[in-house]
């Protein structure tokens, strides 16, 4: 059986609402608009950098949890 | 014969007074202040009877008694323990360790006297 | 060229190297070394939800609404953060009860309820199978482009093919065949399929490459690079609004929503269901699943902009779908193999989306549709039928092939129509019905069986009128008053614009108002009575998950009797008499007993039972068939409450039993320190009674040995006489002052002592000590120096008591120096928020193992006749005690030989001591 670390499930919760944050009205309308950074359209960069954070953060959260 | 007593105490006053007690009783007085001398006038030269405090500097009373029983040749020493620490424990121990009498402090100095004489076999 | 045989031969290769990989690992669950049992592989096959809608949609959507295609993909990865409560918690529900299905779960969840699980599977069959038809039309679009290579000619509208010469209907029919070959080899108690999952892993593997290929393609061969795409889209306005969205509030609210509604979808898909439940053989893997299963996502998402941005730089007439771009696009550069790779990774995702579907689905239509039905209908006798097995078999495959069936048909009714277009989120849609059932199933133990029902007919329903019903009207199978006029041209019952609700899209409108009939009517109607005892019992199983171990409480909801020889031929009858017997032997076995005729027939049996046979035929099922052969007696509501706070109660009374047998330790823990303390101090207190006793005897033996000696001879010399005397007064002196100190001790020690605080100047304090002890100094011939600061600000302190305090460091300085040689200095500076005081001597000094010692009581240093000091050995202990009283500190430096400094400090007056004091007085 799989132990529920507190803590893991906790960080996890706080992946999730700093994703909801990121994903959503107004932090996305921050970074819809045109223009570009490093040749990359604003959103599409904004969208899959914070993409990519999230991934690492629970990827780092999952893999350093004590069991 | 005169007999010899050593004294041994730290305390100036109280030698003064035993000195003067004895001498005056007709013994032969000899003074130590701690327990290293005590030891050392014993060997010069044997007493006949030891009035021995036990708060000593150097040595305590009970090593200096421990330390004269253990040699043979000192047998015949007397040894009277005197202590202002009047505790049965303590009077155990000395009894234990070889000696012949305990006296609290203070004492009465005829009871002294009496009891020096009766252990020297004057009485 | 690529010839018709050419791709047939390569899809069936294809199809026969999946069969392979799931034969194999079949074959090796069966030996038990499952080649599954792989976190890995768990995230890839949960890839199963990129289907064809993602492989080729994706694009096409890209080209139409831009960057807006990406919270399909968002939601997901945020619903995995909570996966570790939530998923968790589902898998090991559905492990402890063996659900074999999403409809098995809800139906169990709600007192094992035959209604709730067809109910459940009909929402999911209507808003599936179209889905289903979306991947054949995927599968088979792809194959006639490619056969038309290297020409690019978009398929004709499939109705208008003839039906033997439409590639669809063999798709339909392989894929049922493949489906059925190794879907329901066998009848599992646990329903699970290794061999498909390890195909399924593989396709997504192949997918995900496929896509990626062409993406690298088309982004660094095709163009320059990302930067390159991008700014070629920036020269055309259409393109260059892609990469936006619209700023406005509906644009954010659809993007909300579909994020939402790909968090349900993620969860309560059948399929998803199947492969991240169902399936799952150890729930450890779901940790890694986590963020593989995210990442995955990202990385086949990644290229689906410029892909399509590439697509429309290169097709700007729109005489190519924009849906086909992924495979049109290497076809265009005579990108022969590649385009194959497209389509067999188009392939994968349409064949592993198909597969888990169908058999979710099948599992659920036979265990939850057909099976009550055929239980309840007397007259097939079923009842006395020994070996059901083999008919459980066959209704399963027949369902698989009337699914794949109904989902050509659809196929062929639809075709291009927008019904079969937009029905991803259509589907997505139906699947979030389940939601609030199955949430609030797990976390609410007040829901009830009418509030599920109620809840899911109203949303299913809100979901047909706003969502299906247009998309048929669309296609227009119906008319579109229907949309623009609303239901019988009642302007308020428009569907999608419900009740006036506008400025919404059709998907978060819809998704808006079946959520709130759903919910509301869950909420609602299950308040409206107290849970029953199968519901109160399954919700206790299911809220409480976590806490319970299996089966532990199962069988506490259980009374009745029952014969081994009625369950045994039962189970045989579903699962063949072979594996009926196998099962209860090492259910035998487990228990400690040797053959099935020993055991004893109670609770635990029953409800093992039961579960063997809900693995093949539903929980709904299992219970009715079990409760045909066992005496059951009925549990009263209040009996089940009973037990239930029983055992709520006897939890409560451990955790306090634990609280206080803790509490107890503590104590105990704190009495025996207490004790030691004790100990101590009257170890402390005996010593210190028999030191005192020791120092009052002395002076006191002196005495009484002079006075008796005087008394006795009254004829003593004058000269004896007078020294006699002097003795007794000096001890009597001694003895005085001892008593002094010891009272003095005790009276701070305790607290008692009196303290005349004022205003202090030290400089005074030491010049008044200075004097009274300057004939101590001509005595010895001692020099005396000093270096006092002026004008320092006063101290708070008892006037008396610090003169105590210089008077017994100046004479300890003095006792300890030579004659003639000594000298002291004596020094007052200011530090920091203190007055310090030094007084240093040249005399014998302290070595460094005595410095602690000499302030505590009765401790003193040296110990030769002559260096026999004076004083009681109270004097540092008390003069310590003092500084520290009035906020200071006393200490000393020294080495042995080099003469001593002892130092105090006391605080300036700052008012705040003086305000302390006045608070302390009050």
């Amino acid at each position: 059986m799989m132990k529920r670390s507190i803590l893991t499930g906790q960080r996890l919760v706080a992946v999730f609402l700093l994703g909801c944050v990121l994903f959503n009205y107004p932090v996305i309308a921050l970074f819809n608009k045109t223009g570009e950074l490093f040749d990359i359209p604003l959103l599409y960069l904004f969208l899959f950098g914070a993409w990519a954070l999230l991934i690492g953060l629970m990827a780092w959260v999952i893999e350093h949890r004590q069991e | 014969m005169t007999k010899r007593i050593l004294i041994v105490d730290d305390e100036p006053n109280i030698v003064v007074s035993l000195e003067f007690l004895m001498k005056r009783e007709g013994f032969e007085v000899a003074v130590a202040m701690d327990g290293e001398a005590a030891l050392k006038s014993v060997e010069e030269k044997t007493p006949d009877l030891v009035l021995l405090d036990i708060m000593l500097p150097k040595k305590n009373g009970f090593e200096v008694c421990q330390t004269i029983r253990a040699n043979p040749e000192l047998q015949a020493v007397k040894i009277v323990m005197l202590t202002a620490k009047g505790r049965d424990t303590e009077v155990a121990k000395g009894t234990a360790l070889g000696a012949d009498a305990y006296m609290t402090k203070p004492f009465s100095t005829k009871d002294l006297i009496a009891q020096v004489r009766q252990i020297l076999g004057e009485s | 060229m690529l010839q018709a045989w050419v791709i047939a031969s390569v899809s069936f290769a294809y199809l026969g190297v999946l069969f392979a990989i799931a034969y194999y690992g079949d074959k090796r669950a069966d030996a038990g070394r499952s080649i599954i049992a792989n976190p890995t592989i768990y995230a890839l096959s949960l890839a199963v939800y990129c289907t064809t809608w993602t492989f080729y949609g994706s694009v096409g959507r890209a080209a139409s609404t831009g960057i807006g295609f990406l919270p399909i993909y968002l939601g997901p990865t945020l619903m995995a953060g909570l996966w570790w409560f939530v998923m968790l918690k589902i898998i090991r529900i559905s492990k402890a009860n063996r659900i074999t299905s999403i409809a098995d779960f809800v139906s169990s969840r709600y007192g094992k309820s035959q209604l709730l699980g067809g109910l459940v599977t009909i929402i999911a069959v209507i808003g599936i199978v179209p889905y289903i038809s979306l991947q054949l039309k995927a599968v088979s679009n792809s194959f006639t482009i490619l056969l038309h290579y290297p020409d690019i000619v978009m398929p004709a509208r499939a109705a208008a093919q003839p039906l033997l010469q439409d590639s669809a209907l063999y798709i339909a029919l392989i894929l049922a065949a493949f489906t059925i070959l190794f879907g329901t080899r066998h009848l599992d108690a646990t329903e699970r399929h290794e061999g498909m999952v390890a195909a399924i892993a593989f396709e997504s593997l192949v997918k995900l490459l496929a896509f990626v290929a062409v993406g690298i393609f088309v982004t660094f061969f095709l163009y320059d690079g990302f930067g390159d795409i991008f700014d070629r889209a920036e020269l055309v306005p259409k393109l260059k609004a892609l990469m936006t969205v619209d700023d406005t509030g509906a644009s954010y609210g659809s993007w909300w929503s579909l994020t939402f509604l790909s968090m349900l979808s993620i969860m309560f898909l059948p399929r998803q269901f199947q492969i991240s439940v169902v399936e799952n053989v150890n729930e450890r893997h779901l940790a890694r699943a986590i963020w593989l299963f995210p990442l995955y996502l990202l990385l086949i998402n990644i290229f689906v902009l410029p892909i399509a941005v590439g697509g429309l730089l290169r097709f700007p007439d729109g005489s190519v779908d924009a849906d086909t771009f992924v495979l049109t696009l290497p076809m265009a550069e005579q990108q022969e193999l590649l385009a194959l790779l497209v389509y067999i990774g188009g392939l994968s995702a349409g064949t592993g989306m198909v597969i888990v579907e169908t058999i979710a689905l099948s599992t659920m239509v036979c265990n939850d549709l057909v099976m009550p039905v055929l239980l309840r209908w007397k007259s097939l006798r079923l009842h006395e039928e020994h070996d059901l097995s083999g008919l459980l078999l066959s209704i399963r495959r027949w369902a698989i092939a009337a699914i794949l069936l109904l989902g050509y048909v659809y196929f062929r009714a639809a075709g291009e129509a927008y019904a079969l277009v937009g029905i991803g989120l259509i589907s997505f849609a139906a699947v979030a019905q389940f939601a609030p059932a199955i949430i609030g199933g797990i976390y609410w133990k007040g829901g009830t069986r009418e509030g599920a029902i109620a809840g899911l007919v109203a949303g299913f329903a809100v979901w047909i009128y706003t969502l299906l019903l247009p998309s048929f009207a669309k296609s227009g199978w119906l008319s579109l008053d229907f949309i623009k006029e609303g239901l019988f041209s009642i302007g308020l019952l428009k569907p999608q614009q419900l009740f006036g609700l506008t400025g919404l899209g059709e998907i978060p409108h819809s998704l808006f108002w079946s959520m709130l009939a759903n919910i509301g009517c869950y909420v609602a109607v299950s308040l409206r009575r107290r849970p029953d005892v199968v519901e109160t019992g399954q919700a206790t199983l299911f809220v409480d998950a976590f806490r319970h171990t299996e089966g532990e409480q199962r069988s506490r909801f259980w009374r009745g009797s029952a014969q081994v020889q009625d369950l045994l031929p039962l189970i045989g009858r579903f699962l063949g008499p072979e594996r009926a017997r196998e099962a209860f032997l090492a259910y035998a076995r487990r228990r400690g007993v040797g053959t099935i005729d020993q055991l004893e027939a109670n609770a635990d049996l029953v409800h093992y039972a039961e579960a063997l046979l809900a693995g093949a035929i539903g929980g709904a099922s299992a219970r009715v068939m079990v409760a045909s052969v066992v005496k059951e007696e009925p549990l009263g509501i209040d009996e089940v409450m009973n037990i239930l706070d029983e055992a709520s109660q006897v939890r409560a009374y451990s955790k306090q039993l634990e609280q206080k047998s803790r509490e107890l330790e503590a104590a105990t823990a704190e009495l025996r320190a207490a004790n030691e303390r004790l100990k101590e101090l009257d170890r402390m207190k005996d010593d210190f009674i028999s030191t005192v006793t020791h120092e009052l005897r002395t002076p006191l033996t002196s005495i009484r040995a002079f006075s008796e000696i005087l008394l006795e001879d009254p004829k003593t010399n004058l000269a004896n006489r007078r020294k006699f005397l002097a003795i007794i007064v000096k001890e009597t002196e001694r003895l005085t002052r001892l008593i002094n100190q010891v009272l003095d001790m005790a009276k701070i020690e305790s607290g008692n002592a009196e303290w005349h605080t004022a205003d202090i100047d030290l400089q005074e304090v030491i010049e008044e000590t200075l004097a009274a002890t300057s004939t101590l100094f001509a005595d010895k011939r001692i020099s005396l120096e000093k270096h006092l600061a002026a004008d320092l600000p006063r101290v708070r302190a008892d006037r008396d008591r610090l003169i105590q305090v210089m008077l017994n460091l100046l004479s300890n300085a003095v006792k300890f120096c030579e004659e003639d040689s000594g000298r002291v200095t004596v020094r007052l500076s200011a530090e920091s928020g203190v007055a310090r005081v030094d007084v240093e001597d040249n005399g014998t000094g302290i070595a460094e193992a005595d410095q602690a010692t000499i302030f505590e009581k009765f401790r003193q240093v040296g110990d030769t006749m002559t260096a026999k000091p004076q004083g009681t050995g109270l004097g540092l202990p008390i003069s310590r005690q003092i500084v520290e009283h009035f906020g200071g500190r006393l200490w000393v430096r020294s080495s042995l030989g080099k003469g001593a400094t002892f130092s105090f400090t006391l605080p300036f007056d700052t008012g705040d001591a003086r305000q302390e004091e006045r608070r302390q007085n009050d």
